[in-house]
C-alpha cells in the first residue's frame, strides 16, 4: 500500500499531514512552494524580518502555530517543497520538482489545493498596473512591496477590506475603495455572520479604520475601464450610474476566492454546483471524502470558508481518511470538527449575501475587453460563438474560440466565461457547464 | 524610469546586481525576480497575441502572466523565481 499524498502545505494541507503523522503514517506533502504555509500564512524568502504579526495581523497566532508544527515533522514526512503535481491518473501521480519530472505510485491522495481570486474582465485588465487583490497582499506580505503609489481596490469581499487596511497602514496611498456590493448587503447577511463574532468585529473595524483616515469607500460600484498603456486610471459607475473617474497607477481587483479544482478534476472527482458559491465544486460527504476511491478533499479547494476552517477541514478528511484505512478514529472528535465546520459554512454563507457577485458586469463591456487573459479572446469573440457558433456549453465554447485553453488553464477567466456565457444565453449558471481541467495544470518544460 | 512596485518595508537586505536588458541594475536579495523588474520597470513582458505590455497579474504562480527569458534563453515565472546574482534578464525591448 502507498503511502498517503497530500497536495498543498496551507493550513488544510498542514493539518492533514499532522493529523497522518500522529496516526503513525508516513504521508508524502507535495507543494508548490518553497516553505509551508500556504497563500494566507506565506513565508517571506530568508532575509526578511517583519514579524509575524506584522505579516498575518489578527492570524498571526495561527499562522506561527501551524508554521512551527509543520516544521518540526521533519522526516517523520517525505516533503517535496518546490514542487508541482501536473497531473493525476488512476495509477500515477505527476511531479515537476527541483530535481525535474518525477511519477509516484498512487497512495490516498488528500487535496489541499487553496483557492485564487475570482475575477471578472473590465476593459484594460491585462493592463501594467491591475493586479489581482490577493497578489497585490502577496506583493506586501512575501515582498514588502505596494503594487503601485497610488492604488485603487476594486471589486467585493472580506479580501478587499482587508488587504486595502494592510496597504494604508503599511503606508501606501489607497486611493479609493471601490465596492461593488451595496452596503445594504452587508446587514442583510449579518444574522449569518454572527456564526463567527470575532471575523465579523474585525470586518467592521478595517472598514471603519479606512473611514477614519480618509480612505474613499464607494459601494454599488460597476468598473468601467482601465487607462493608460500602463495604469493612469480607472473609470466607474457609482451607484447612481454617473461616470466617476479615479486616477491611480495600480489596480487591486477581486471578487471573492475560487476553488482551485483542476487536480480534483484529474483524480476523478464527480462535481456538483453550488449555487451561493456560483462554482461547481468537487463532490464530498462532510468530512471531505470524495466518491471516487482514495481521493479527500479539505480548505479552500473543496469549498472556500477560510484558513481556520480549512485547519479544521484538514483534520477532518485526514481522519476521514485513516478511517477508511481500518484506524480507529475518535468518534466525539469527529463530531466536535463537523460542528465547528457548520458553523465555518454558516459564515461562509453570509459573505456570500454580504458580497454578491455582481451578475451584470460583462453586460455592458465593449466587445474588444479581453476575457482570456493568456489566448486574448475578447468578450466579443465569445459572443459570437454563442451568437452564431451556436456553441451548446463553455467547452463547446472554449473548443470554437478557445477561452481557458492558454497557460494559466482557465484559472483566471473559467469562471468568468460560465458566467459570461449564462448571461448570454439567458441560462442559470449551472446550465453553462465547467471548463474540464487538462493536464498539465501549469506549464511544465520539455524533457 | 519609475517602477510599478514600490517599497514600503524590508528595505534592509543585502544589496544583489542583476542585468536588465543589458542595463546594470541592483535589487535585494530575496527579491523575486518579479520585484526586482517591476521596481524599475512597469512591465515585464508583452503579449504573444499583440495586445501590449503585462506586467503578471497573480503573483502566487497561477496565472501564468509574467513569464520572463534570461539571454542565455532559460525561461522562468516570475513571480516565484527569486533574482540571483549576476541574472541577465530580458524583457519587452
Amino acid at each position: 500500500m502507498s503511502a498517503p499524498i497530500v497536495v498543498g502545505a496551507g493550513p488544510a494541507g498542514i493539518s492533514a499531514a499532522l493529523t497522518l503523522v500522529e496516526a503513525g503514517l508516513r504521508p508524502l506533502v507535495i507543494d508548490e512552494a518553497a516553505r509551508a504555509g500556504g497563500q494566507i500564512f506565506r513565508r517571506p524568502p530568508p532575509g526578511f524580518v517583519r514579524p509575524p504579526a506584522k505579516l498575518y495581523g489578527a492570524d498571526a497566532g495561527a499562522g506561527v502555530r501551524l508554521h512551527k508544527a509543520f516544521d518540526a515533522l521533519g522526516d517523520r514526512i517525505d516533503y517535496r517543497p518546490d514542487t508541482l503535481v501536473w497531473s493525476i491518473e488512476p495509477e500515477t501521480i505527476h511531479l515537476q520538482g527541483p530535481a525535474g519530472r518525477d511519477r509516484l505510485d498512487r497512495g490516498p491522495l488528500l487535496l489541499a489545493t487553496g483557492a485564487t481570486d475570482r475575477l471578472l474582465p473590465v476593459e484594460g485588465w491585462t493592463k501594467p498596473g491591475v493586479f489581482s487583490l490577493g497578489g497585490s497582499q502577496v506583493a506586501l506580505k512575501a515582498q514588502g512591496c505596494a503594487i503601485g503609489r497610488r492604488v485603487v481596490f476594486c471589486g467585493t469581499g472580506p479580501l478587499l477590506y482587508l488587504v486595502a487596511y494592510q496597504y494604508a497602514k503599511a503606508g501606501a496611498k489607497v486611493a479609493a475603495v471601490l465596492d461593488t456590493s451595496k452596503f445594504a448587503d452587508s446587514v442583510r447577511a449579518l444574522p449569518l455572520l454572527a456564526a463567527d463574532p470575532a471575523k465579523l468585529v474585525r470586518g467592521v473595524y478595517y472598514l471603519a479604520w479606512l473611514r477614519a483616515h480618509g480612505v474613499p469607500i464607494h459601494y454599488g460600484v460597476r468598473p468601467v475601464s482601465v487607462h493608460g498603456e500602463a495604469v493612469t486610471g480607472l473609470t466607474w459607475r457609482d451607484a447612481g450610474r454617473r461616470l466617476n473617474e479615479t486616477s491611480c497607477d495600480a489596480v487591486a481587483m477581486g471578487y471573492g476566492l475560487r476553488s482551485e479544482t483542476q487536480l480534483a478534476d484529474l483524480a476523478g472527482v464527480p462535481f456538483r454546483f453550488d449555487a451561493g458559491r456560483r462554482q461547481y465544486l468537487p463532490e464530498t460527504d462532510q468530512d471531505g471524502r470524495s466518491p471516487a476511491a482514495a481521493v479527500y478533499l479539505a480548505g479552500d479547494g473543496a469549498a472556500v470558508r477560510g484558513a481556520a476552517a480549512a485547519e479544521t477541514a484538514g483534520r477532518l478528511a485526514a481522519l476521514a481518511l485513516l478511517a477508511d484505512l481500518g484506524h480507529r478514529v475518535d468518534t466525539a472528535e469527529r463530531d466536535a470538527l463537523r460542528a465547528r465546520m457548520n458553523r465555518f459554512e454558516r459564515f461562509a454563507r453570509g459573505l456570500d449575501v454580504a458580497f454578491p457577485f455582481p451578475v451584470d458586469l460583462l453586460d455592458g463591456a465593449a466587445d474588444d475587453t479581453l476575457l482570456c487573459r493568456c489566448e486574448a479572446v475578447t468578450v466579443g469573440t465569445m459572443r459570437h460563438a454563442v451568437a452564431d457558433l451556436g456553441a451548446e456549453e463553455v467547452n463547446r465554447a472554449k473548443a470554437f474560440v478557445r477561452p481557458g485553453m492558454g497557460r494559466c488553464q482557465g484559472r483566471m477567466c473559467g469562471l468568468a466565461a460560465s458566467e459570461l456565457y449564462a448571461r448570454l444565453r439567458g441560462l442559470p449558471l449551472d446550465q453553462a457547464g465547467r471548463l474540464r481541467g487538462q493536464a498539465p495544470v501549469k506549464p511544465i518544460p520539455m524533457a | 524610469m519609475t517602477g510599478q512596485f514600490v517599497r514600503v518595508a524590508e528595505s534592509g537586505r543585502p544589496e544583489i546586481g542583476f542585468t536588465l536588458d543589458g542595463e546594470a541594475l541592483t535589487a535585494l536579495a530575496g527579491d523575486t525576480v518579479l520585484t526586482a523588474v517591476l521596481m524599475q520597470r512597469r512591465a515585464v513582458r508583452r503579449s504573444e497575441f499583440g495586445d501590449g505590455p503585462r506586467a503578471g497579474f497573480c503573483l502566487m504562480g497561477a496565472c501564468q502572466d509574467c513569464w520572463i527569458s534570461d539571454e542565455g534563453g532559460r525561461r522562468f515565472r516570475a513571480c516565484s523565481t527569486l533574482v540571483t546574482e549576476g541574472m541577465a534578464l530580458v524583457t519587452l525591448r
